[in-house]
């Protein structure tokens, strides 16, 4: 059962499944609707009435994050960022009414990078197209366990090093889904993948990412954490 | 275990992608399991960590404007030559009354800067300078409400160099807003959140040092609030406070 000391939560902004939180949590700032109602604005249902500017500029900011977290690098991300934006001006004619905006601006962003110089690095790493499903077994079904508790508390900076640690066809999945906040559809559009693709990329990159943590947590925490409890959350 | 089963769907649940009846099922395991429900908080916690540690850049100011001014200025390309001339003529007509609108804005954004500043350091020499003492945000925010006529987020600020000191109410030309006061290494910041459509003085975005004073300065526009940063702390730590208000709006 939920506990009032679920209640921690209660002053946290975050988007959760339409009906799990809402009764559980008095979650401040929660839409129920916001990935729906988040690309309302920038998808082709308005498209008449906006114009490339309005539909782009707003998504400035989260445009340059996703770009600086691929390249790693400011100036990159700048040259990046940029070159989206050209190529969606150019190509904005040919976008097409009632698909959304986001998801192409996305794509066009993740394809400029992987025929850059370092995306092409990356690609040749790791194949960006490779068959999820030939990866192994999915991961074991986790408990959870204090661990999970402490995975979920781990410091900013740990995170964001774990994250920058992920392979990067993983980074951008997680990025996608959990700071962008599209659905699992826009998601599908943005990597032009099915979307059962996504679904199984996504559980190994948070599966990628647990492992990372753990070892982190496990210095952080000394002898906190049993060796026993090995699955994640 | 009975719950493995649902547990292999817990995170596809929690991203909200299930389908609308295994959603309500879903919803009515997790109220009535306990491992569920624990799993489901974790998971939740891991997703909101993930959340606030991906925002993590923020670009700069000078290539926002270059990129505003380069999106801005495309679709105007396609003016005829008529109406070119046209234009140009009303250029002129107006050229008189746009330049004494400029200074007038000018002049009022000073006006703005400089009340900021005042309103600042006249708090910072009052015996009580704020009117609810906490370093608790979720102390600070709820005493706001109804004092002010909107909502606003603060900064999660644990591992952060800053520590809230408590907030008051303020006015800026007869405006109503909140003014929150930090420390960071014993400098007192003051950050002050009014309704952008309410203020007289059109402002753009934009750090500055205002001239006379010794602080530094940062002001923006987000989600209909105008946000203004203020204090004798070095830019970057302004700028750090700056961009945990970003992340937190």
């Amino acid at each position: 059962m939920w506990s009032p000391s679920l209640q921690c939560l209660s002053h946290q902004s975050f988007s959760l499944p339409l009906s799990f939180p809402q009764q559980f949590f008095v979650l401040e700032g929660i839409n129920p609707a916001l990935r729906s109602s988040h690309h309302v604005d920038v998808s082709g249902a308005n498209l008449q009435l906006n114009s490339f500017e309005e539909l782009a500029i707003p998504l400035f900011d989260q445009l340059y994050n996703f770009a600086h977290w691929l390249t790693q690098n400011r100036d990159e991300a700048e040259d990046l960022v940029q070159e989206t934006y050209v190529k969606a001006l150019k190509g904005f004619s040919s976008f097409q009414l009632g698909t959304n905006f986001r998801a192409w601006i996305y794509r066009i962003l993740r394809n400029t990078f992987l025929t850059s110089r370092k995306g092409l690095k990356v690609t040749m790493t790791v194949p960006l197209d490779f068959d999820d499903e030939e990866e192994g077994p999915e991961p074991a079904i986790e408990h959870d366990t204090p661990e999970t508790l402490l995975l979920a508390r781990s410091s900013h900076e740990s995170l964001q090093g774990a994250i920058d640690q992920l392979p990067v066809h993983f980074r951008e999945i997680l990025l996608l889904c959990e700071v962008e906040e599209m659905s699992y559809q826009e998601i599908a559009d943005t990597l032009a993948v099915p979307i059962g693709t996504v679904m199984s990329r996504l559980s190994r990159a948070r599966q990628t990412l647990r492992n990372q943590l753990r070892p982190q947590l496990q210095q952080e925490a000394g002898q906190r954490i049993p060796r026993g409890t090995s699955h994640g959350l | 275990m009975v719950c493995e089963s649902w547990k292999e769907r817990l995170d596809i649940y929690l991203d909200g992608e299930l389908p609308h009846e295994e959603m309500r099922t879903f919803d009515a395991h997790v109220r009535n399991c306990s491992s569920c429900s624990a799993d489901a908080l974790s998971r939740v916690q891991f997703k909101r960590a993930i959340h606030l540690a991906g925002k993590r850049f923020t670009p700069s100011a000078e290539f926002r404007n270059r990129m505003q001014q380069r999106i801005a200025s495309k679709p105007r390309r396609a003016f005829r030559l008529g109406w070119m001339l046209a234009a140009a003529a009303a250029v002129v007509l107006v050229a008189g009354t746009l330049t004494s609108t400029y200074l007038g804005n000018r002049s009022g954004r000073d006006q703005v800067f400089s009340e900021i500043a005042d309103l600042h350091v006249a708090t910072l020499a009052s015996s009580s300078p704020v009117d609810v003492i906490s370093t608790d945000r979720h102390t600070v925010k709820p005493w706001f409400q109804g004092k002010i006529p909107f909502a606003f987020n603060l900064p999660e600020l644990q591992n952060s160099e800053f520590s809230l000191l408590g907030g008051r109410m303020t006015y800026l030309e007869q405006t109503p807003g909140a003014h929150l006061i930090y420390d960071a290494r014993k400098h007192h910041i003051s950050v002050f959140v009014f309704q952008e459509r309410s203020l007289p003085a059109r402002l753009t975005d934009s750090s500055l040092k205002p001239a006379k004073l010794s602080f530094n300065m940062e002001t923006w526009s987000q989600g209909g609030l105008r946000y203004f940063v203020i204090g004798d702390a070095s830019a970057a730590d302004i700028d750090s406070l700056v961009r945990l208000f970003k992340t937190a709006s």
